[in-house]
């Protein structure tokens, strides 16, 4: 009941915040559009990498709008009064995750729509199962941004966050160089990180008609790595503070 | 649950009986913040039922130990109950309301869906919150972003959100600031109201003309208790009418002493 209200609380901020949605909504196409005229006529270069983006996306965008909102109530003061009401910690984090997730949903479908329809991406599994790991990796977003807006005390700090957690991910998951071809030192490390397996996982819908097996173990440990930043988000939301 | 039952039925019968029951009990507290010695040893007690004001300077660590009252304040040692439990515990969340010094309200949501949304948080609905509107005297701007309000209608927005679900005991950090005379007097009147009607109230204010409406007083300074008495007994230990005058003359008792 808490947790569905808080959700709901979150979701009429950003309705009031127009512009956000607009930019939420608006911005991935755009980047899939300029990202489809960069590569006109490379082939299925374009497939590969638009397929990657639907996935970084939601991750990126929800680990950022996820770091200020938290840092926000924080620094008004509404987090310390919450943490004086029934509420419990869980209730604010899945709130958090359950709100965002559905807008990362909203913003999943219009991008990936746009990508296939508007932009002529072709794969071999379904367009459904990328939509699917774009919420999923919404979902990590938001539980790493909760998580590291703990050691955030300002925005400044909070928005360092992003070269910090994200940045790496990014340019270890696979997109820039393959991963096999990677020194074995950067592939261990890209091994231990979350957004190589959401990747993955598109790149297998990219070349699979069906859904494979690796597929789903990639998607196991996404959940499971958000899942951890959310416990430890929890752990170190604290009632009592200095 | 059964319980807190037992124990407000027992402050009842306290309370009915003329003789008043101990909302919050301090002993011994000392609280450090940023290394420094914040609150140096504070024992005080809170009555059930009457209005406590917190008076001290600027500084002098009122937010502080409401801070430690409500639960959210790290203490380094000393204790803090509250009708009889531990300070911050989950049964006590449903039972205190708190009003932040700086409104703590969603700036961009409006007056309405902040009320509804502390309300949803009691297991409360519109009903409620809509009367918590109007005891704040917020009817018409209910439909308004926090945002667009002015400073005194925001922290009365706040102060709505905490009055949600009749808690026993209120904590308010400074809620007058900032509203004019009429609306002050009209809080004041609200407030001696709920006392009237069981709800232990602990105001901390700066505002000395304030201090007289309070039945009783806490002064603090320097994270120190220096007074703790009706208004009348104060006035007239230091052999004056004026509050001000009262508290300045304690403090430099304090200080000679
Ligand atoms: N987060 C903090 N970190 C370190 N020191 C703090 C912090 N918050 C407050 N202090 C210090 O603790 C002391 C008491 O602060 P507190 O906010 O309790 O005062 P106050 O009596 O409420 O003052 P005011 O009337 O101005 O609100 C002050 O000296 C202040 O500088
Ligand atoms: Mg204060």
């Amino acid at each position: 009941m808490i947790l569905l209200a808080t959700t709901q609380r979150i979701l009429r901020q950003l309705r009031h915040d127009r512009r956000t949605v607009a930019l939420l909504i608006v911005v991935p196409v755009l980047l899939l559009a300029l990202i489809y005229f960069m590569y006109d006529g490379a082939g299925n270069t374009f497939d590969r990498i638009a397929l990657t983006m639907l996935g970084i996306f939601p991750f990126v965008i929800m680990f950022l709008v996820t770091s200020i909102a938290m840092l926000r109530e924080r620094t008004t003061g509404t987090l310390e009064r919450l943490l004086t009401t029934p509420m419990g910690k869980l209730d604010l984090l899945f709130g958090y995750g359950l709100a965002f997730s559905l807008a990362a949903a909203v913003q999943g479908v219009v991008a990936t729509g746009a990508a296939y329809w508007l932009l002529g991406l072709t794969t071999m599994g379904s367009a459904g199962l990328v939509v699917v790991v774009a919420v999923l990796n919404a979902v990590l977003g938001v539980a790493l941004g909760l998580f590291c807006s703990a050691f955030a005390r300002t925005e400044f700090q909070a928005v360092q966050f992003l070269p910090v957690v994200v940045v790496p991910q990014i340019l270890l998951c696979g997109l820039f160089v393959p991963r096999e071809q990677m020194a074995g030192w950067l592939e261990a490390i890209s091994n231990a990180l979350p957004l190589t397996y959401a990747v993955d996982a598109l790149l297998q819908v990219g070349q699979f008609a069906e859904p494979t097996s690796e597929m789903w173990w990639d998607l196991v440990i996404v959940a499971g790595a958000a899942v951890v930043a959310l416990v430890l988000a929890a752990a170190t939301l604290r009632r009592r503070t200095a | 649950m059964k319980s807190t039952e037992a124990r407000r039925a027992f402050s009842q019968i306290k309370g009915g009986g003329g003789v008043v029951g101990q909302g919050i009990e301090v002993k011994d507290l000392v609280v450090e913040r940023g290394k420094r010695e914040v609150l140096r040893g504070i024992t005080c007690t809170v009555p059930t039922g009457q209005v406590t004001g917190l008076l001290g300077p600027s500084g002098s660590g009122k937010t502080t130990l409401i801070r430690a009252i409500v639960g959210v304040q790290i203490v380094k040692s000393g204790s803090v109950t509250v009708f009889g439990e531990p300070a911050g515990s989950a049964e006590l969340r449903r039972t205190v309301g708190y009003v932040t010094q700086a409104p703590s309200v969603y700036a961009d949501l409006t007056v309405r869906e902040n009320v509804r949304y502390f309300a949803a948080l009691y297991g409360l609905g519109a009903p409620e919150a809509e009367r918590a509107i109007d005891d704040v005297g917020l009817k018409e701007a209910a439909g308004q972003l926090v945002g667009n309000l002015s400073g005194g209608q925001r922290s009365r927005a706040s102060l709505a959100c905490a009055l949600i679900g009749t808690p026993r005991l209120l904590v308010l950090d400074e809620p007058t600031v900032g509203l004019d005379p009429l609306l002050r007097a009209d809080l004041w009147a609200k407030f001696h109201a709920l006392a009237k009607a069981g709800t232990t109230l602990l105001v901390s204010s700066h505002v000395m003309d304030e201090a007289g409406r309070c039945d009783r007083l806490l002064l603090i300074r320097e994270g120190r208790l220096i007074g703790d008495d009706t208004p009348a007994a104060i006035r007239e230990r230091a052999g004056t009418d004026d509050l001000e005058e009262a508290f300045l003359r304690r403090i430099r008792e304090q200080v000679t002493a």
